[in-house]
């Protein structure tokens, strides 16, 4: 079988994958997200978090509990990475630095999984498991809510009522991460995904020389690693790493667990609206999206003609030649299309176009499909930015999905939209500006820009992949790169629990045949057309600076 | 109206409503001619067309006249309410600077061009403002200080000037007298001439209690005395309202207004942004920039197109209602009319010509056709009423003949008690004499003194079918005593009607047609005019009640009136319009007034608060898809130098990096310019559905806004590349 063939069918096993798990896991998810009876193990939970299940939450009491667990969150983590040496399972470990820490700790709750660590060099099972893993379940829990606040705004009619946080965050937890993800781990541990916790062995080769051989609960991480696109990896070359991705058929099933969720979601909300079309739509303009990038993409690599290409019979440097150009394609524009960050291949050596697409693909602000949750919100502000200049040229205020776009919810969006670009400019503009970047960087030129512009785009979108080549251990890197991660995290949700309190409490507009549709092709056109534009607008200059000037040398 | 259509047609004969009448007065071809009386209900029609014409020769000479205003306004303060402009101005500042510090050609010429660009968007703005001011100027003219004869408590009159008139003052206004103030008359009736106000030369009668009580200061009383109570003091009148309102003096952003320019704002600072961070980018890759450069990149890249034009458009839409007589209080109203959903449409005068038209003749049996069809003729000989009018001609139609005429007649007049008018024939000779009357079928039944189940039934089947009958019968004839027939009234809708109402469903926007008949002749006008439904016997609390429950569901709504029982439904809908002829309270009410007093109105003024929307949406995304080409002209001329890979993106193969970056710069500014005639008179809107219009105006002004500037600025690159020192 061609590369080719084999290529495409890759890809279609994935589509049809994607599509069987499509309707039941969007469906089931909705019923998640809407109020049903308690199971008695969440039962417990509330009691022990004092909390009253029953009760609602509006924007202000939702963002606030969103915050608060999270802050507790990093705190948390950054104790456990300190002090892990006194922790059991250790490792003989000792603990972190304060400031790789902190940043690791913002990384991991933020659903980042920045590493600027190596995972098998600093950080026991412990850490790995009560301190990663659990932030793994709960940052992506708390996107999921937050995206569901969102939608329920759409649904409330004049009462301001959002859900209530610690409700959809303990069953998200209980109803989907943890049984999806104990599935997912057991399917991993079959293709061959290690899942022990045995010291590091070391082997003796036959020339003479000594191999370390890892051990670790790797596949249980890996499961929500993918599942819940955060992408920190038990290894630091993690999905690369033949113990957490061994062979094609782990790498399909990683690619599926870490697109499943996102694109499902766009089934959750057409679900929850009561309106499937809407989730079409947006299941349309997500797969545009991810299409494109991945033809582009693939292209570039395949027709990659250069020396070194040329030798190893094709662009396979920093590839893994157990899944070969396609298969690495699909995972990186996947993962950098997800929020996600897992990598099974090096960035940093893609061709400068594809290396641009991965990073063009954060740029957009994680829509294609985005992480868990934060994709839909970030969807649907770029819906609604998309609705304000349609509906104007329709001629009346704009509405989406029967609620009407004023100044308040187009000062919410219109700062949404600022927020990410913003962290990601100033982070860029500063460290370049650096002395001591220069000596930070793997590359020279055109693509040492691009190494500093791919790490705080990864940073501040909550993605956590990383163009290899750029040293970010430097206290400058650390704390930047957290900063940008956390405000490019909470302020985007701050504001768009604002917007859902603010949409929650207006009242509905019935839909007539003055009101535009909003699943259209046309529509569909303007949302894929306004997030290009307004990254394309917004990123030029630093793109034209970086991976085009690369591409076009 | 509702309750002498009912029982007694006749009355309606003599005593139309009221909204008949002020048609009758102040445009008396309207309620009679049924071509005329479309006309202001076209969409776009010939009045318009005149407009434009105006608005293309006149634009030169607007632009020269209000350039020194539009430098009057490059005053920070003012600068300051534009974001967007605000920082094209502090470019020009520092290109300025720039420029006198290392003087050259490019720096110079950038400088200049973004001045002008500064002063482009003042321009339009100040354009657009002077329509509004040459009118304040006429309507100041109409308020110069009036003496006023007050009435004192005893019974005198003192001689004061019209501004010390405070609420609740009573004047007496002769023939020929200003009146001095804004009021209700409260004694009296007169012809008053308000040209001032509304334009129309005609004038229009003005009496004691009723809906047409109202009177406006500054207009003029032709015929008879009037006594007017003051309810507005002065320097808060109607005529200060309109002053201020034409100037666009209280003019403030509208909410739609606010959130495009909070959409324009945060591009306006992620540019910045970006182009800030752009100089350590450049200089790490070898190719920093002046500063002249990176200030001519972000004026090019931020929204200044729809920056500049924005207030512009805001006041042109208020100055396209003002130019159809009609006064919007605020610019809200103007934005809510777009997003009108209900229409409340008062059939009268709005959907029916108003008046009763005679469509048919049913004999009774054992009378022929044309016994019924001259006896109805000659008995509405002397009705002057359209109505009677309608019989006539209806009879004419029929082939009535002159020669049939009686001579020796005499008519006899409409009374309360009789509830009847006809006509008496003297006999021929020893004949006796013949009298005729027509009526509602109860007066006319009584006064011959049979009954026929005959009768009764076409009565009650033309009553069923929304027709007023009028029963004729005769005394004296050759046949004795006799009912003759039922002449059929109908409240005709005027023509085009039902297409204007699919046209607003198409939009979206449900009618409601509000009338005090019965709910039989409601529905079944209201089927044969094709409105989405109707409210009959309405009472205004009913109004009220459905404007509310509209509103509970979402919907926005729009209506006219004129009475004081309308004020509340006016004060409650979104979008209410109060006819110049009702009442201070109706106009108080409202949130449009409009001058002409044609309820048709309301249609046209839904499109207008749409086109108003649509134009600043149009102008967005032709503002923001512009930036694309401006991209592709000033990347590479910024960094083909470090990269000459990036030369490749020179696709529109421009000069030099220095006319490139020109160019674009006064394609960016001349752009301005060549949009203000477009954000004056509006895009071009046509009623269709959302979808047709989303489709039309993406591809014009967003696929049209890409494409443009990458011919545009080619051009002026070759013109630039002609000036010496330049590249």
């Amino acid at each position: 079988m061609s590369d080719t063939v084999s290529g495409l069918l890759t890809i279609g096993l994935l589509v049809v994958m994607i599509a069987v798990c499509y309707v039941p896991l969007g469906d089931y998810m909705a019923r998640v997200l809407t109020p049903t009876k308690h199971l008695r193990v969440e039962r417990a939970a509330y009691r022990v978090l004092g909390v009253d299940p029953d009760g609602t939450q509006h924007a202000r009491s939702y963002a606030l509990a969103v915050l608060g667990f999270s802050v507790v969150s990093v705190i948390g983590l950054f104790a456990i990475l300190v002090g892990q040496k006194h922790l059991p399972f250790s490792e003989g470990m000792s603990g972190m630095g304060w400031a790789m820490a902190l940043n690791t700790a913002v990384s991991f709750v933020t659903n980042t999984n920045w590493q600027s660590y190596s995972g098998e060099q600093a950080l026991g099972y412990t850490a790995q498991m009560a301190g990663l893993t659990v932030q793994n379940f709960a940052s992506a829990a708390v996107g999921l809510a937050v995206a569901a606040a969102l939608v329920r705004a759409f649904t409330a009619d004049r009462n301001g009522e959002l859900g209530n946080f610690w409700v959809d965050l303990i069953r998200i937890c209980v109803r989907l991460l943890l049984p999806l993800s104990l599935v997912a781990a057991v399917v991993l541990v079959a293709t061959g995904v290690i899942q022990n916790f045995a010291p590091t062995a070391v082997a003796h080769a036959i020339t003479g020389g000594t191999q370390q051989i890892p051990g670790g609960p790797v596949a249980s991480q890996e499961a929500i690693k993918e599942l819940g696109t955060n992408g920190g990896g038990f290894f630091n070359a993690n999905s690369a790493h033949p113990f957490e991705n061994p062979n094609p058929l782990s790498n399909i099933i990683e690619i599926l667990l870490l697109m499943v969720i996102p694109v499902c979601l766009t089934r959750t909300v057409g679900t929850m609206l009561g309106d499937r079309k809407q989730g079409r739509a947006l299941l349309a303009a997500v797969t545009v999206l991810w299409g494109v990038a991945l033809a582009i993409a693939t292209w570039a690599e395949v027709g990659a003609h250069g020396a070194a290409a040329q030798a190893a019979g094709g662009a396979m440097e920093g590839k893994e030649t157990r899944f070969g150009i396609w298969s690495t394609i699909l995972f990186a524009v996947s993962t950098t299309g997800t929020s996600t960050g897992a990598v099974n291949g090096m960035h940093d050596s893609l061709t400068p176009a594809a290396g641009a697409i991965t990073l063009i693909n954060m740029l957009l602000g994680e829509v294609s499909p985005g992480g868990v949750g934060s994709g839909l919100y970030g969807l649907l502000i770029v819906a609604i930015l998309a609705v304000f200049v349609a509906g104007l040229m329709v001629g009346r205020t704009p509405e989406l999905l029967g609620k009407r776009i004023g100044s308040r919810e187009m000062t919410y969006v219109a700062l949404y939209v600022l927020t990410t670009p913003a962290l990601v400019l100033i982070g860029t503009g500063v460290a370049i500006g650096l002395p001591s970047t220069g000596n930070a960087l793997g590359n020279p030129g055109a693509h040492g820009l691009s190494e500093v512009l791919y790490a705080y785009a990864s940073a501040s979108n909550n993605n956590g992949s990383a163009f290899g080549g750029i040293t970010v251990t430097s206290t400058f890197f650390q704390l930047t790169l957290a900063a940008a991660m956390f405000l490019g995290r909470f302020l985007p949700i701050v504001l768009v629990l604002a917007l859902a309190g603010s949409v929650a409490e207006a009242g509905r507009v019935p839909r007539t045949a003055g009101t535009l549709p909003t699943h259209t092709p046309l529509f569909i056109g303007l949302v894929v057309g306004v997030v290009l534009l307004v990254t394309g607008l917004t990123f030029f200059p630093g793109l034209a600076l970086g991976p085009i000037a690369e591409a076009l040398s | 109206m509702s309750p002498a259509d009912e029982s007694a047609p006749t009355d309606v004969l003599t005593k139309a409503d009221p909204m008949s009448t002020q048609h009758a007065v102040t445009d008396p071809a309207r309620a009679t001619d049924p071509d005329h009386a479309t006309e202001p209900a076209a969409p776009e029609g010939g009045r318009r067309e005149t407009d434009r014409s105006g608005d293309r020769g006149g634009l030169a000479r607007q632009l020269l006249a209000a350039l020194p205003e539009a430098l009057r306004k490059l005053a920070p303060q003012h600068l300051w309410r534009s974001p967007v402009m605000f920082v094209v101005a502090i470019g020009s500042v520092i290109t300025t600077v720039a420029g006198v510090a290392r003087p050259s050609v490019f720096t110079i010429g950038v400088a200049v061009w973004l001045w002008l660009t500064v002063i482009f968007g003042n321009l339009a703005e100040a354009v657009a403002e002077s329509r509004g001011k040459a009118q304040a100027a006429s309507l100041r003219a109409a308020r110069t200080d009036t003496p006023a004869r007050r009435i004192e408590a005893d019974g005198s009159e003192t001689q004061v000037a019209g501004t010390e008139l405070r609420v609740g003052d009573r004047v007496r206004v002769s023939a020929g007298e200003v009146i001095p103030g804004d009021g209700d008359v409260v004694e009296g009736v007169a012809s008053v001439d308000e040209s001032a106000i509304t334009g129309e030369s005609a004038p229009v009668i003005r009496e004691a209690g009723g809906d047409r009580s109202a009177v406006t200061g500054g207009t003029r009383v032709l015929s008879d005395e009037i006594v007017v109570m003051i309810t507005a003091a002065p320097g808060e009148s109607f005529l200060d309202t309109m002053i201020a309102l034409v100037e666009g003096a209280s003019r403030r952003k509208t909410p739609n207004e606010v959130a495009l320019s909070i959409l324009l704002s945060s591009l306006t600072i992620i540019f910045v942004l970006a182009v800030a961070t752009l100089q350590p980018m450049a200089a790490y890759s070898g190719g920093k920039q002046s500063v002249v450069v990176l200030t001519a990149l972000l004026v090019c890249l931020i929204p200044t197109t729809i920056g500049a034009l924005l207030s512009a458009i805001g006041i042109a839409g208020m100055d396209r209602l003002v130019r159809r007589n009609v006064l919007a209080m605020s610019g809200r109203a103007v934005e809510a009319a777009g997003d009108v959903s209900t229409l409340l449409l008062d059939k009268t005068g709005t959907i029916t010509f108003g008046n009763r038209y005679a469509t048919r003749f049913v004999p009774l049996e054992g009378v022929s056709e044309s016994e019924l069809r001259d006896a109805a003729r000659w008995s509405s000989l002397a009705d002057q009423t359209p109505e009677g009018r309608s019989v006539v001609t209806l009879a004419l139609e029929q082939g009535a003949r002159d020669e049939d005429l009686p001579t020796g007649a005499t008519f006899v007049e409409f009374t309360a008690q009789t509830r009847m008018s006809g006509i008496d024939v003297a006999g021929e000779g020893t004949a006796p004499l013949r009298e005729i009357r027509k009526g509602a079928a109860a007066a006319v039944t009584a006064w011959i003194g049979t009954d026929s189940s005959q009768l009764a039934a076409v009565v009650d089947e033309i009553s069923a079918g929304g027709g007023t009958p009028l029963a004729v019968a005769e005394r004296g004839g050759p046949d004795g005593d006799r009912l003759l027939g039922v002449i059929h009234l109908k409240d005709v809708v005027k023509p085009g009607m039902s297409e204007r109402f699919d046209q607003l469903r198409a939009m979206g926007i449900r009618t409601v047609m509000i009338t005090g008949d019965n709910p039989r002749t409601a529905a079944a006008i209201a089927a044969e005019a094709g409105v989405d439904d109707f409210l009959a016997e309405a009472t205004p609390e009913d109004k009220l009640a459905l404007i509310k429950s509209e509103q509970a569901g979402g919907r926005m709504v729009a209506m006219t009136g004129d009475g004081t029982n309308d004020a509340p439904a006016l004060a409650a809908a979104d979008v209410g319009v109060a006819m110049n002829t009702g009442t201070s309270a109706a106009k108080e009410a409202g949130n449009m007034v409009d001058l002409d007093s044609d309820p048709t109105k309301l249609i046209d003024i839904v499109g207008i608060g749409k086109q108003l929307l649509i134009t600043r949406g149009a102008l967005t995304t032709f503002s923001i898809a512009n930036d694309v080409a401006k991209f592709f002209a000033i990347i590479p001329a910024m960094f083909a130098g470090v990269y000459p890979g990036l030369a490749t993106l020179n696709i529109m193969k421009l000069h030099s990096p220095t006319t490139a970056i020109t160019s674009a710069v006064i394609f960016n500014a001349l752009i301005i310019v060549a949009l203000i005639p477009l954000a004056l008179r509006g895009v071009r809107y046509k009623p269709s559905s959302a979808v047709a219009l989303l489709r039309r105006n993406i591809f014009v002004y967003g696929v049209g806004g890409i494409l443009l500037p990458f011919l545009g600025i080619k051009v002026i690159d070759l013109v630039v590349s002609l000036i010496p020192g330049l590249s």
